[in-house]
């Protein structure tokens, strides 16, 4: 594995190793985390293949020329809005000899400019203008069968849904609304039901593989023991009332909850023993978990996961996407970006604002979310030859199912190895 | 204690405050935190990306002295990370508002880290940088914060923040 030679990749990766050997996809050779074939394959044959990738919310980007600067799998990309409005998707890559050519984050031009040579480019990533095309004074320039539609930046298929924007490298993704299917497309509308606006963005960057922050965010598992918040503070569910729902590719995910009685909550606890359980505090400041539900979502919360690289959180009533960019085997970033309702009054953004501090890099239940990955990827490299076991539930992919369960994470890997090992 | 009387200390009030501050951080005595805040007051660690955007989310605030105990107490009792402890470096304060009963104060900042787990022992990163955008009283004789704005340009946080900047 892992053979690199004067900056040349050889694969040695195997068929066979790739369809590794666990019908239900319950357990995941580690190398899977750090090989570096196996991400530059991934980066080919998972996000540059058909599958959707999340990229943007259309009110980032809402007048002509607005654009942001992002990433599908770990190629720049830019994401434009167009002279009549519509999204487009391109390469962040000079056609002609490769530099960046969209030098900013975000802001607003009806060009893209490449400064080394100055090849320029509208909204849609069509060539538009070559210095010294035909010369200098009869010298140089391009040949005269050189035309600016054979040299246009490499464009992404772009759709939207429900205010999200995905890119699509492959011709052969089904269109966005059939790759979502009838289940996420649901809670999606649950969710994001009117029109969104972004309240701000938090980064991370973790020193963990991106495929075990996917594992986390469909492990119902985790939540109660590795997030102690709830239960120290006596807000909490041992095992909330809840349940994953799946789509049959196994790769969109739901996680959602609801409460039950402090009774049954106490009765759960002191029957596992589990460390978390602890009586005796409160909130000083109650007002974090006050405010009003949203009328139309009836869970405490709801974790939704449309792969590769989406995560839509619902936590009370703080509302974000979460975006997970590969940085090489073992480093990710994850871009949260925080949203309310357009149509949310004062109270109703402050109170989400608030309840932010329950997400994100220093949020009360998911701070450990990144500490804990890293101790798995600091502690597997070492492991190549071994496997994890991921047999909670069971082997099998239940498309419904309580919250005991690693149902989603198999799911999740029993897409992914589909996409790795499907003929070419 | 009116504020208008410690004209020409302004500044030495505002330093002693933000060296006290900073040292019970770095030692760990995160008990003492609450402390240095009115009761009414307003705590937040604010992306300057956010900021630069007008976007008022930060990635962790608080609105009363209360609600920091609480981050402590979670800090304490619940959240798990890494073991590792800060340093802080501060640049000159700049007094930027002087009214007669709060002093505005901004204050470059630098935070090191440095981790204490078996895998990366003893080693120190720049974890974060930014500025303290301050709103200084007098409250029975004692320098507090009523307001703390912590504009971080290291928005891209590493792994995750616990300890408060």
């Amino acid at each position: 594995m892992n053979t690199r030679q004067n900056g040349q990749s050889t694969e040695t990766t195997s068929p066979a190793e790739l369809a590794w050997d666990s019908p239900g996809v319950a357990s995941v050779p580690y190398k899977f985390f750090f090989d570096q074939e196996i991400y530059e394959l991934e980066q080919r044959r998972v996000f540059r293949g058909p599958v959707w990738n999340y990229v943007a919310i259309e009110s980032e980007i809402p007048n002509p020329g607005d654009f942001k600067a992002n990433f599908v799998g770990d190629t720049p990309i830019v994401v434009a809005r167009g002279r009549e409005g519509a999204i487009h998707t391109f390469v962040n890559r000079c056609a002609h000899r490769g530099a960046l050519v969209c030098r900013e984050i975000r802001g607003n031009s009806m060009t893209h400019v490449c400064i080394y040579h100055q090849w320029s480019y509208d909204l849609e990533g069509n060539l538009i203008g070559v210095p010294f095309r035909h010369g200098l004074e009869g010298k140089g320039g391009y040949s005269s069968d050189f035309t600016t539609a054979g040299h246009g930046l490499q464009k992404l298929r772009t759709a939207s849904y429900a205010g999200l924007v995905f890119a699509s490298f492959s011709a052969e993704a089904p269109v966005l609304e059939d790759y979502l299917g009838d289940v996420a497309r649901k809670w999606i509308d649950r969710t994001l039901n009117r029109p969104i606006r972004a309240l701000g963005y938090s980064r991370q960057l973790i020193d963990a593989n991106w495929k075990l922050y996917a594992e986390n965010v469909r492990d119902p598992y985790h939540g109660s023991l590795l997030h102690l918040f709830n239960a120290t503070f006596g807000i909490a569910r041992v095992s909330q009332e809840g349940a994953v729902t799946m789509d049959p590719s196994g790769g969109h995910n739901v996680i959602h909850a609801r409460k039950r009685t402090q009774e049954q909550e106490t009765r759960a606890y002191s029957q596992e023993k589990i460390r978390s359980y602890q009586k005796s505090f409160a909130l000083a400041d109650p007002s974090l978990l006050q405010g009003e539900p949203d009328p139309l979502i009836d869970t405490t919360t709801t974790i939704q996961t449309i792969f590769p690289v989406l995560v839509i959180q619902q936590i009370a009533n703080s509302l974000a996407t979460r975006q997970i960019i590969p940085k090489g085997p073992s480093r990710m970033e994850l871009v949260s970006t925080f949203f309310t309702y357009v149509d949310d009054d004062e109270q109703t953004v402050s109170t989400r604002l608030k309840q932010a501090n329950l997400a994100g890099p220093a949020g009360y239940i998911s701070m450990e979310d990144g500490y804990a990955i890293e101790l798995v990827q600091q502690s597997i490299v070492h492991g190549g030859d071994y496997a994890s076991f991921v047999e909670l539930g069971g082997t099998g992919r239940k498309l419904e199912d309580d919250l005991v369960t690693e149902s989603p994470i198999r799911g999740f890997w029993h897409c992914y190895r589909e996409l790795m090992t499907r003929a070419l | 204690m009116n504020m208008a009387a410690n004209n020409g200390n302004a500044r030495e009030l505002v330093e002693e405050l933000l060296a006290a501050y900073v040292s019970a951080i770095d030692d760990g005595d995160l008990e003492r935190w609450p402390e240095f805040f009115t009761e009414d007051c307003v705590y937040r660690i604010l992306p300057r990306e956010n900021d630069s955007l007008n976007l008022p989310l930060a990635v962790m605030s608080c609105n009363s002295r209360a609600a920091l105990a609480d981050r402590i107490a979670a800090y304490r009792k619940a959240n798990l990370f890494a073991p590792h402890a800060y340093r802080h470096l501060l640049g000159p304060v700049r007094i930027r508002d002087e009214g007669r009963h709060e002093v505005a104060a901004r204050t470059n900042y630098a935070v090191f880290r440095t981790a204490l787990d078996p895998i990366d022992y003893g080693t120190s990163e720049v974890f974060s940088v930014g500025e303290y955008r301050d709103r200084v009283v007098v409250v029975d004789g004692l320098a507090r914060f009523r307001e703390k704005s912590v504009v971080v340009d290291t928005c891209k946080i590493h792994t995750l923040l616990a300890t408060p900047l």
